[in-house]
């Protein structure tokens, strides 16, 4: 029986194959990851038992790194949940392949930039005073909720999806029989089931935009609700929602085209999916710039000393570096690559993601540090240099994002493989009933 | 209900640093080696801000003593998520070491630079450790710290005046920085009684506040004829 069942060829067996064949570079991969996080995580013990002195933080730049890459893996986080959402809802048929791969960023990446806070805390050890003592008033707690909602919403919806394909890997039996029986709840793919995995898909589609929406904002929220120049601004919850989705977009860029090919799932990615996606990306790019144009321009208008000094420590003072490489990163690169058609191939999208996630990163730089480096009062401004601790630990980060994905993907299909055949059989019938409703109907021939 | 508050006098001020010294001491704030400093992890609850102005050889410095402002509308407890930091009902804010989370949010948030953190397990040199004010609680690593308006001194105050069944006199409840300073430069007490000295001065025309347009109402008033 078992023979018959692996004889059978699968028509996206290209699939399943990354699943069951587990070749050298998969061992040598999660290896050197886990020595990584390893030392990282020594680094943080370091930390934990030596003080928040074995960083580069100071007064007054009393945030650094960690604040920075929470914001910058938060903003990640955007791209899959979200995203995959929008284009479900829009009912934009080249998502099949995509969304899967948006929504393990989302999980892993939010994961990640929660922890950051509590990485960045002087008493790890209290963290609960924010739940025997909390406060809502403040924006951290705030954050705390906001955060948790969107990574419980979000985990259901990467999950609820997966159903049927974890159904499918238990009917093949082989590997993990019982664990893919535990997680596929059952399923048989009955008429009945259909109707309520797609009735609960359709509610968490539709709630997980405003939760997503509200995570970034509130995010912002932290700075803007202070008085600090720089920080103190109106425009920046939609400011950070757009630069969140901006470098997300750019992340499941990059995750596409790496597992396209270490995975050779050429025949499901094809470049007009690098092409679609990458609109987005050229329009947030500019939606980008417009946020970033309308909010310097105000504070150089008004020209509110400590709002110069600010704005002046970023275009002409020790951050003019950073600053100007992410408007060259985010703005100048990204719009000649993805105008054009003649760059719009795999590597100049890959190449203009690159510099994005780049530039986003940047840019929380930028609105974390020099608002910080000049206080209000006349102390002269400061200096920030991470120390190895902190670089250790934003390399680990990275390190679990990607252990995460490999890790995913040794379990679960990586496209979901239901979505694909279901686009397959009805989509097309479907796509063209809908298309037929939009345009006229036959002209009356009244004569 | 009082409401202390402090007047520094900048044309009387000499820019000594007695009640930076004073204020260590007394509130047994730890001791940062030189190499910290240097990256800017000196700990002072009483800081002195030095301006610099013109080029040389015309230089004029200020020197300006800065404790915690102790705002009636303080920026700092908005944000802490824990209540560690809080205002009492006589206008001092306070901080909760043992609760503190050491998150920071309120030393991001304040707009004075007010606040100090522990960002090592706090020292002392060996003859010091025999010396500390048994009144002012440790702290720990990881928490942040600042200026309590050396409130402990407020609790034996008000013993004493319960025990002799009268009010707090004005001038009898001291910070350490005031009653320190050589040249009476930094005057305490409470806004609220129309007789203190506080209030007096504060009503002075020379009397000003540090960014008063941002709404915090601080209750540190400086006078000076030269702003």
């Amino acid at each position: 029986m078992t023979e018959e069942k692996t004889k059978t060829i699968d028509i996206d067996e290209a699939l399943y194959r990354p699943i069951y064949e587990t070749g050298r570079g998969f061992y040598l991969t999660v290896g050197i990851l886990l020595m990584i996080i390893l030392f990282a995580a020594f680094m943080y013990v370091r930390q934990v038992y030596y003080g928040l002195g074995v960083t580069g933080m100071n007064q007054p730049v009393t945030w650094g790194f960690y604040i920075v890459n929470f914001v910058f893996f938060i903003g990640i986080s955007h791209a899959g949940t979200l995203i995959s959402a929008i284009l479900r809802l829009s009912k934009a048929e080249w998502r099949r392949p995509i969304t899967r791969m948006a929504e393990v960023i989302t999980a892993i990446v939010l994961a990640i930039g929660g922890l950051h806070p509590i990485i960045d805390l002087g008493r790890p050890d209290r963290v609960l005073n924010i739940f025997t003592a909390g406060r809502l008033q403040s924006p951290l707690l705030w954050d705390v909720t906001s955060i948790t909602a969107y990574f419980t919403a979000s985990t259901v919806y990467l999950y609820l999806p997966m159903i049927p394909d974890i159904a499918k890997l238990r009917d093949r039996g082989g590997k993990l029989t019982r664990f893919y029986d535990f997680l596929s709840w059952g399923w048989q793919g009955t008429d009945h089931q259909k109707k309520v995995l797609n009735r609960a898909i359709n509610i968490l589609m539709v709630m997980v935009i405003p939760i997503a929406v509200s995570v970034h904002t509130v995010i912002s929220y932290i700075f803007s609700m202070t008085l600090q120049p720089g920080w103190h601004s109106t425009i920046f919850g939609p400011y950070f929602v757009v630069g969140a989705i901006f470098s997300g977009i750019a992340a499941l860029l990059i995750v596409m085209i790496a597992f396209r090919k270490v995975f050779h799932l050429e025949n499901y990615l094809k470049l007009i999916h690098f092409q679609y996606l990458s609109t987005l990306l050229l329009i947030m790019s500019l939606l980008w710039f417009y946020f970033t144009f309308s909010e310097y321009l105000t504070g150089i208008f008004g020209a509110e000393p400590h709002e110069m000094d600010v704005i002046l420590y970023k275009f002409t003072g020790p951050y003019a570096i950073f600053f100007w490489s992410m408007v060259v990163f985010n703005f100048i690169i990204p719009v000649i690559v993805l105008s054009f058609k003649k760059f719009k191939t795999i590597k100049g999208i890959l190449f203009a993601s690159i510099t994005v996630v780049i530039g986003m990163w940047l840019e929380r730089l930028n609105i974390v540090i020099p608002s910080l480096a000049n206080p209000r009062m006349e102390l002269g401004s400061g200096m920030y240099f991470p120390s190895l601790t902190e670089w250790s630990l934003f390399v680990g980060a990275i390190a679990v994002f990607v252990l995460g994905y490999v890790l995913f993907s040794k379990f679960f299909p990586i496209i979901s493989i239901w979505e694909i055949e279901e686009g397959r059989e009805e989509s097309i019938k479907e796509v063209e009933k809908r298309v037929k409703s939009y345009l006229p109907g036959p002209a009356e021939t009244s004569d | 209900m009082p409401k202390w508050a402090m007047v520094i006098d900048l044309d009387k001020c000499t820019g000594c640093g007695d009640c930076m010294a004073a204020c260590k001491l007394e509130n047994n704030v730890a001791i940062v080696s030189p190499e910290q400093t240097e990256e800017g992890r000196v700990m002072f609850w009483m800081d002195m801000m030095s301006v610099y102005d013109g080029e040389y050889p015309h230089v004029k410095v200020k020197r300006i003593p800065k404790p915690c402002f102790h705002c009636d509308n303080p920026p700092c407890i908005k944000v802490c998520p824990v209540h560690a930091t809080y205002i009492n009902p006589e206008g001092l804010v306070g901080q909760i070491y043992h609760r503190c989370i050491g998150c920071r949010y309120c030393m991001a948030a304040c707009p004075y630079t007010a606040k100090v953190f522990n960002w090592y397990e706090p020292e002392w040199a060996e003859e010091f450790k025999t010396c500390l004010n048994p009144d002012v609680s440790l702290r720990m690593k990881g928490v942040v710290e600042k200026c309590s308006f050396c409130a402990h001194r407020l609790q034996v105050v008000k013993e004493d005046a319960d025990a002799e069944d009268r009010e707090i006199m004005d001038g009898e409840y001291m910070p350490a920085c005031s009653e320190s300073c050589p040249a009476d430069a930094i005057y305490f007490g409470d806004l609220e009684n129309r007789e203190s000295k506080v209030f007096k001065l504060s009503r002075s025309p020379r009397a000003f506040k540090e960014l008063e347009g941002l709404g915090t109402e601080p209750k540190v008033i400086y006078l000076s004829k030269r702003e």
